[in-house]
């Protein structure tokens, strides 16, 4: 079915695909939460008349603005590249994932890119409730366009609501609500969004702090810490919830993924959660350089247990039971599974050999195995495997995964303590005197940033080798095309893409510097 | 409801849904075109920011609708999204360059410490308007004259040469497209400047400009339209779906698809009429018609590619893996739902009608740029 793979080309399509996809996740989160503390700040501005609010609305659109750009330039390789880089994936799953793609256009991106200009250019061409609506409209348009990419995300994480079609030799579609409704879809999508209201609180917190510190703005800036200090919290509240359901749903759809973010190589009852590590490599297998040992561990005894199955004793499979199998706890071996593989992709090459030599009844018997529930359950589902030889290459990097999830959760509770910190400083009075805190909050808007991107990496290395869960390995999905070409584009998209962040930065820190333009009273300049 | 509506229906409405959004990007790249013309009409710093402005307040529109267009080419037919982009990689990843440029320029242009400089957004945005209008209407015209791929039985794409769809610029017809886009846009541009700027000086230099880009617009439009009526055409068979070659297809299209004709002609008098009407009668108001007959006109040769059993996107290389409206599309199932989806279609065209108006409600002059204001 996929005749000489050329790893070369795999792996320069995959680190393009990175390269594009963490760039644009630089400045997606920002614009997720910056859009709705903006509507906030412009609805109390709105209701109350106080200049000063109208002034923070316009300065944090102004930052709001030039990430967007950025964001958007970024954003539109990655539609473009499932075709470009990953067309054997398009047409496989183009039946599941265009329609989010193309939903994701009609309804999201048209929302945001129309109201976005009335709210720039509108202020003093419409009635300032118009201009309020369209604030918020901005901020629902941004983050549907993200509900829709991610339940994309979610399919490939979890490939529910299609079947295989095996004339068409691709997944087809049987419930859009299972695909849009999927438990790890709507995990995900919260989960993300709410990380981007993180950032952006961290952001705005950092920010208002360095005028802080500099005694310029005071006002604005702390009206700007009480309203994002308020947002980072609540968001923090459903980030944690959102984490925990994420977990359960990975030890329930991608076990592989869940042992990899623990380094656990051998599955436990009461598994422990490891709060610190190091991973080293694990000499019971010098043959194999995927498996990882986990050194100088500290532990929450049965957390791990609890986490992934809300029971305290529930065993938590290891690398080596899904490798292996364990018979006791119904564990299939990835041996089992790649036999099975085998059989479907053999039964799909004779069925395309029949319909090929017009043997028409060779043909129809042959597809009326192929379409039976037995054979969907047990075979095509695992025709991902049929591709695999190895089974060391269903291991992801486990260095990668696990220090990503261990720095990206510590990340977040460190956020809680800004958020907590900053709100009772306010309460206090005492914000301004706390230079410490304020130096600290300037500083925690990189670590929200890595904190951003670990996640991409925990999501997205930790599913490897697989591009479509069990179905489609990442190496059979790559488009045929010469390895130098992508050597090529990749260079220039990172020539380009950090050249643009230098510029966004660079504007970005003069536009703060600058600062606010006060608004007279009655809300004109 | 949906399950009333045949597959073969549901093809055809995806195939219009498709060519109204190819219809409606066209027309959208009038922003292209009006960037390649920053120099030939803004002759001072403060004639070129009114042009980005005026332009900067649209770009997104023309951004949206590309993104549009592709999701819903992959949702709908994935086949030509999995072929066409794996397949001709350089051409899409030249245009895709194009606009990545073009969606920061707008933005930095006018910041301070910008980095680069605001010339280099301004080239960057002059590059966009001249590849992305050229290289999309040469793309287009292989749904016409056929590109270079095959495929297996697994519908995994080979693309039989090193260019990669750059080959494409090699074949004459495809380039009359091209640069019938190319030289439209421009005409569009120098209308939406007219209607939209209020400067003498723009609006004289408008005026002479307009003669400039309509007099090749027309011509290449012509040439494209003519060879296209007497050349061969890739047919199918509906029930076999075998692949044969026809003469004269486009030309049969038309007359065994009369009404679409009629749009057809329809489509090329409104946009000719929009010209004269800013060129001799009243100036400022032929973007309306231009604009409008630009959609219909589009329209019409989108379905003409891909109507009445003809291949959309034919293989010179091998005819038999050209794709066509049957073959190519998303499951009955897909196309259904994304049928329903579709009925928001108006809804958004309402809103971004009503939103344009309210901002497009009074021209731009130097005193808007003065006021301080958000500008580009």
């Amino acid at each position: 079915m996929f005749e000489s793979i050329d790893l070369s080309l795999v792996n320069w399509s995959r680190a393009q695909f990175a390269l594009t996809a963490m760039y644009h996740w630089l400045f997606v989160p920002l614009t997720l939460g910056t859009t709705f503390m903006i509507a906030m700040m412009e609805t109390i501005y709105v209701r109350t008349g106080k200049p000063e609010w109208k002034t923070m609305t316009k300065f944090w659109m102004t930052l709001f603005g030039i990430n967007f750009a950025i964001g958007v330039s970024t954003g539109i390789i990655l539609e473009f590249e499932f075709g470009t880089n990953w067309s054997n994936y398009s047409w496989f799953v183009g039946d599941i994932f265009g329609a989010p793609l193309a939903i994701e256009g009609i309804m999201a991106f048209f929302l945001e890119s129309t109201f976005i200009a009335v709210m720039f250019f509108g202020w003093n061409k419409v009635g300032k409730k118009f201009h309020l609506l369209s604030s918020w409209l901005v901020a629902i348009g941004a983050n549907l366009s993200a509900l829709w990419i991610l339940v994309a995300n979610a399919w490939m994480q979890n490939p529910v609501g299609t079947v295989f079609n095996p004339e068409t030799a691709r997944n087809e579609m049987t419930s859009f609500w299972e695909v849009l409704f999927s438990p790890v879809a709507i995990n995900k999508f919260l989960h993300t969004i709410t990380s981007g209201f993180v950032l952006s609180a961290i952001f705005v917190i950092g920010v208002s702090g360095w005028f802080l510190l500099k005694k310029r703005h005071v006002v604005m800036a702390r009206k700007s810490i009480l309203v994002a200090a308020i947002f980072g919290l609540v968001s923090s509240a459903a980030l944690i919830i959102t984490g925990d359901g994420s977990a359960k749903q990975v030890a329930r759809v991608q076990p592989m993924k869940l042992a990899a973010m623990e380094g656990l190589n051998d599955g436990e009852e009461g598994a422990g959660l490891i709060l610190f590590g190091i991973v080293t490599d694990n000499e019971k297998y010098p043959d194999n350089d995927r498996m990882k040992d986990i050194a100088m561990k500290v532990e929450i005894p049965k957390a791990l247990s609890f986490l992934s199955f809300a029971d305290f004793n529930a065993f938590v499979p290891g690398i080596n039971d899904l490798i292996h199998g364990n018979e006791e706890y119904g564990i299939m071996s990835a041996h089992e599974k790649i036999k099975r593989g085998k059989v479907a992709v053999d039964k799909l090459t004779i069925f395309k050999e029949a319909r090929k030599n017009d043997d028409t009844q060779k043909a129809e018997e042959l597809k009326e195995l192929l379409i039976s529930d037995d054979f969907q359950k047990n075979y095509f589902k695992y025709l991902g495997y049929g591709h695999i030889n190895d089974t060391s290459f269903l291991i992801p990097n486990i260095a990668v995964t696990f220090y990503s999830f261990h720095i990206m959760v510590m990340l977040g509770f460190w956020f809680v303590v800004v958020f907590v910190l900053a709100l009772w400083f306010l309460h206090k009075g005492t914000l301004h005197k706390q230079r410490w805190f304020l130096w600290l909050g300037l500083l925690s808007i990189p670590l929200a940033y890595l904190a951003s991107e670990l996640g991409w990496l925990v999501a997205e290395f930790g599913r490897q080798p697989w591009v479509i869960q069990d179905l489609m390995p990442t190496t059979t999905a790559v488009s045929n095309i010469n390895a130098s070409s992508v050597k090529i584009t990749f260079i220039l998209f990172a020539v380009i893409f950090t050249t643009l962040l230098i510029a966004e930065i660079k504007i970005m820190v003069r536009q703060i510097k600058i600062g606010p333009k006060h608004e007279e009273k009655g809300g004109q300049k | 409801m949906i399950n009333a509506i045949s597959y073969p229906f549901l093809q055809e409405y995806w195939w219009a849904i498709i060519s109204l959004l190819g219809a409606l990007l066209v027309f959208l790249m009038f922003v292209q075109g009006g960037q390649s013309l920053l120099y030939t009409i803004g002759k001072t710093k403060m004639q070129r920011t009114m042009l980005v402005n005026s332009l900067g307040r649209k770009w997104e529109f023309t951004f949206t609708t590309l993104v549009t267009f592709g999701g819903a080419f992959f949702a709908s037919f994935p086949l030509f999204y999995a072929t066409s982009f794996g397949g001709a990689y350089w051409v899409w990843m030249a245009i895709l360059f194009s606009f990545i440029l073009q969606a920061v320029s707008y933005e930095f242009r006018s910041k301070p410490a910008n980095f680069l400089g605001s010339k280099t957004y301004e080239v960057f945005l002059i590059i966009n308007g001249l590849m992305g209008t050229i290289l999309i209407g040469t793309a287009v015209g292989t749904f016409f004259n056929g590109a270079q791929f095959s495929l297996n039985d697994y519908n995994q794409v080979t693309w039989q040469t090193e260019a990669r769809g750059l080959e494409a610029v090699l074949n004459i017809h495809n380039v009359a497209l091209g640069l019938s886009v190319f030289f439209l846009s421009r005409v569009l541009a120098l209308q939406y400047f007219d209607n939209t700027i209020d400067d003498k000086e723009i609006n004289l230099r408008v005026r002479k400009q307009l003669w400039i880009n309509s007099i090749p617009f027309l011509a290449f439009f012509l040439y494209f339209v003519i060879v296209l009526l007497l050349k061969d055409g890739f047919a199918y068979d509906p029930d076999t779906l075998d692949v044969s070659m026809e003469r004269y297809k486009y030309w049969h299209n038309f007359m065994e698809m009369p009404l679409l004709f009629i749009t057809f002609i329809i489509g090329v008098v409104l946009v000719v009429w929009g010209i004269l009407s800013d060129m001799f009668f009243k100036p400022g108001k032929g973007i309306w018609y231009s604009g409008a007959g630009t959609i219909v006109t589009v329209f019409a040769l989108f379905l003409l590619a891909g109507y009445n059993n003809t291949c959309f996107y034919p293989s010179a290389f091998d005819i038999q893996s050209s794709l066509n409206i049957r073959n190519s599309s998303s499951s009955e199932f897909t196309l259904g739902v994304m049928a329903i989806v579709s009925l928001l279609v108006p809804f958004v065209a309402a809103y971004i009608w009503y939103a344009w108006k309210a901002i497009n409600n009074k021209k731009i002059d130097e005193n808007e740029m003065n006021e301080g204001g958000h500008k580009y």
